[in-house]
């Protein structure tokens, strides 16, 4: 161990003690996390929640102002808002974490590998990745969306598949970074195996920044959901979607205006979850910050 | 200068080409034989071999997109299915409405997000910074169609200020045509408003803790002009490229406004041409706009240039 490593050892707490520390003192990332952590419990107990049924129709109860027998209000063939809502929250937060994953998954395969191998490899993933940045994000989205056709799962792969790019060049910078590193090099020397370097001192150095942008990347995975239900591109009725519901909304804009109130303040609040919890988590991760 | 966008434009070239491979192999996703989408309910085998030899369907992959990226070449990107119009005819139509609507959006999220990225950053750390910043983060978070739904409820519905949807060609009748674009243009113009107070605020921070702000405050300059000429002016050059690059989120932007407000522009012709089937126009568009952002970013970095020489001695 070094002397400044000595120094810092007795000086600095343990690094992941440092970043949780920041997490906790930031108020606006902990009021993040807790949003994403409200959204998150009601989507996944949706199904023990004492709510009606979201395809539940009440032909009494069409289009009814929020009360006490209905919290947020009725739509248009008198199913109960609440319940769509809470269901609703169920294929946003589904679609972010899966479009994420989706992005990832092959993201940061591809950028590693264009990071660690250079040349040809390097060339070939870059001038890809270029190319499909080239598309705007929403309109690369709906194409696919489009020649996939309507559906959440569809809508998912398609969402997915336009943030890789993003990915693919996070992963390469970071890995064009951590190869610099003494312990890389030292790694190489002793005769370490291609297969051991990237998964033992790559992929670890690599996860801050990539955690940050995958966090925010939800946050706009799940507009992007929202928007491809509000064409028809997405979620499909009866199913419950805050897209869809927002685009029947339109409609009843004079009658029930609650109708287009509620998805947009939900998407709204669980966006700014996503995008307070990223901003955190990136001054957390910060070295500059220590 | 011109030999630098001439080097760029020749690497752009590649790009290019592999953004019409893969907007080529879009169609290519779709289910099904496309002949018998294309014949409809007449499934005459004699039509039907007739229809594949027409759009060369028995010809290989890779003969089939030579034969389609020679045409586009020649500016021929196919039929619109619905309209039976050429597609660059189309988009021809249908850009302008919404390059105006893209204008009017942009000088609004400058008027509001470089001034309050100023204010932010100058006043770094006060509740003022605080509030900025909430709006900003808010700003982002807000999905524009809501908002869109939101306006009309309350502009146009209860208060009746402004039209709820339509157009107005910009020349047949100015006044009307910036009331009909208003309410559109300040939805898409706030989430832009927002990246660019936060871009504004970034860019300030550093160049007011730089030394030359520093010495134009020893030499007793006025507060005004130390941030004005001598701040601002410098902040604003990464700010004019972020500007530039802005053009893609408003394009895509535009889809979703367009389409709430019933705007004819080039985001509904987008959403009508999924819904109506009509792929050689979604492929039309994305590979447009897609060498419109290329052509977008190679201005940002030349105009980065003019306003940076620095740029030029690296």
């Amino acid at each position: 161990m070094s002397v400044i490593d000595e120094i810092q050892a007795d000086v600095l707490p343990p690094r992941r003690n440092r970043i949780w520390a920041k997490l906790r003192n930031n108020t606006a990332a902990l009021f993040g996390a807790l949003i994403v952590a409200f959204f998150v419990i009601i989507a996944v107990a949706a199904p023990i929640l004492p709510i009606p049924g979201p395809a539940e129709t009440d032909w009494g109860a069409v289009r009814k102002a929020p009360s006490t027998a209905h919290w947020m209000g009725t739509d248009e063939l008198g199913r109960d808002l609440l319940s769509r809502m809470i269901w609703g929250a169920q294929a946003s937060l589904l679609a972010g974490v899966v479009s994420v994953a989706i992005a990832l998954s092959i993201g940061i395969p591809l950028g590693v590998l264009a990071g660690y191998c250079r040349g040809w490899t390097d060339a070939v993933i870059s001038r890809v990745t270029e190319a499909l940045l080239a598309a705007p994000f929403l309109i690369l989205a709906i194409a696919l969306a489009a020649f996939l056709g309507p559906s959440l799962r569809n809508a998912m792969i398609a969402i997915g598949l336009s943030a890789v790019p993003i990915f693919i060049r996070l992963a390469r910078g970071q890995t064009m970074q951590v190869l610099t590193e003494d312990y890389v090099e030292s790694a190489h020397a002793i005769g370490l195996s291609h297969r051991a370097i990237i998964g033992r001192y790559v992929l670890p150095n690599i996860v801050p920044p990539l955690l940050v942008q995958a966090t925010l990347t939800i946050a706009t995975a799940i507009i992007a959901e929202a928007s491809l239900s509000f064409l028809g591109l997405g979620q499909q009725p009866p199913s419950p979607s805050w897209g869809s519901m927002l685009n029947t909304a339109k409609a009843f804009l004079e009658q029930a205006p609650w109708l287009a109130m509620w998805p947009g303040i939900a998407i709204f609040f669980v966006v700014l979850g996503f995008n307070l919890l990223g901003d955190g988590l990136r001054d957390a991760l910060d070295p500059r910050n220590i | 200068m011109l030999s630098f966008i001439g080097r760029r434009l020749l690497i752009a070239i590649p790009t290019i080409l592999l953004i019409s491979i893969f907007v080529f192999f879009l169609q290519k996703l779709l289910p099904g034989d496309p002949v018998l989408a294309l014949a409809g309910e007449d499934r005459n085998p004699e039509i039907l071999e007739f229809l594949r030899e027409k759009y060369r369907l028995n010809d290989p992959l890779y003969m089939q997109y030579f034969h389609w990226i020679g045409k586009a070449l020649q500016g021929d990107l196919g039929m619109s299915l619905r309209t039976r119009q050429p597609v660059l005819e189309l988009l021809g139509q249908k850009l302008p409405v919404t390059l105006q609507l893209a204008t009017m959006a942009l000088i609004i999220a400058v008027m509001i997000g470089i001034p309050a990225g100023i204010i932010s950053a100058y006043h770094k750390g006060t509740w003022i910074d605080w509030l900025a910043n909430i709006v900003a983060l808010s700003g982002l978070s807000v999905p524009n169609f809501w908002l869109g739904i939101m306006m009309i409820l309350l502009v146009s519905v209860k208060l009746g200020w402004l039209p709820a949807s339509g157009y107005q060609p910009f020349f047949e009748d100015p006044l009307q045509s910036i009331r009909t674009m208003l309410m559109p243009a300040f939805v898409l113009g706030t989430g832009l408003a927002a990246t660019l107070m936060r871009h504004t605020r970034s860019a300030m921070l550093g160049v007011l803790q730089s030394d030359y702000v520093r010495t134009a405050r020893a030499k007793g300059l006025v507060e005004r002009t130390v941030v004005i000429k001598h701040a601002m002016r410098n902040a604003l050059i990464p700010i004019v490229t972020v500007v530039t690059l802005l053009f893609g989120e408003l394009l895509a932007g535009a889809v979703l406004t367009e389409q709430i407000f019933t705007i004819p522009g080039f985001g509904k012709l987008v959403v009508d041409a999924v819904f109506n089937r009509d792929y050689a126009v979604v492929q039309g568009i994305v590979l447009c706009t897609a060498i419109a952002f290329i052509l977008m970013n190679i201005l940002a970095d030349a105009l980065y240039r003019v306003l940076n020489p620095r740029m030029n001695d690296q």
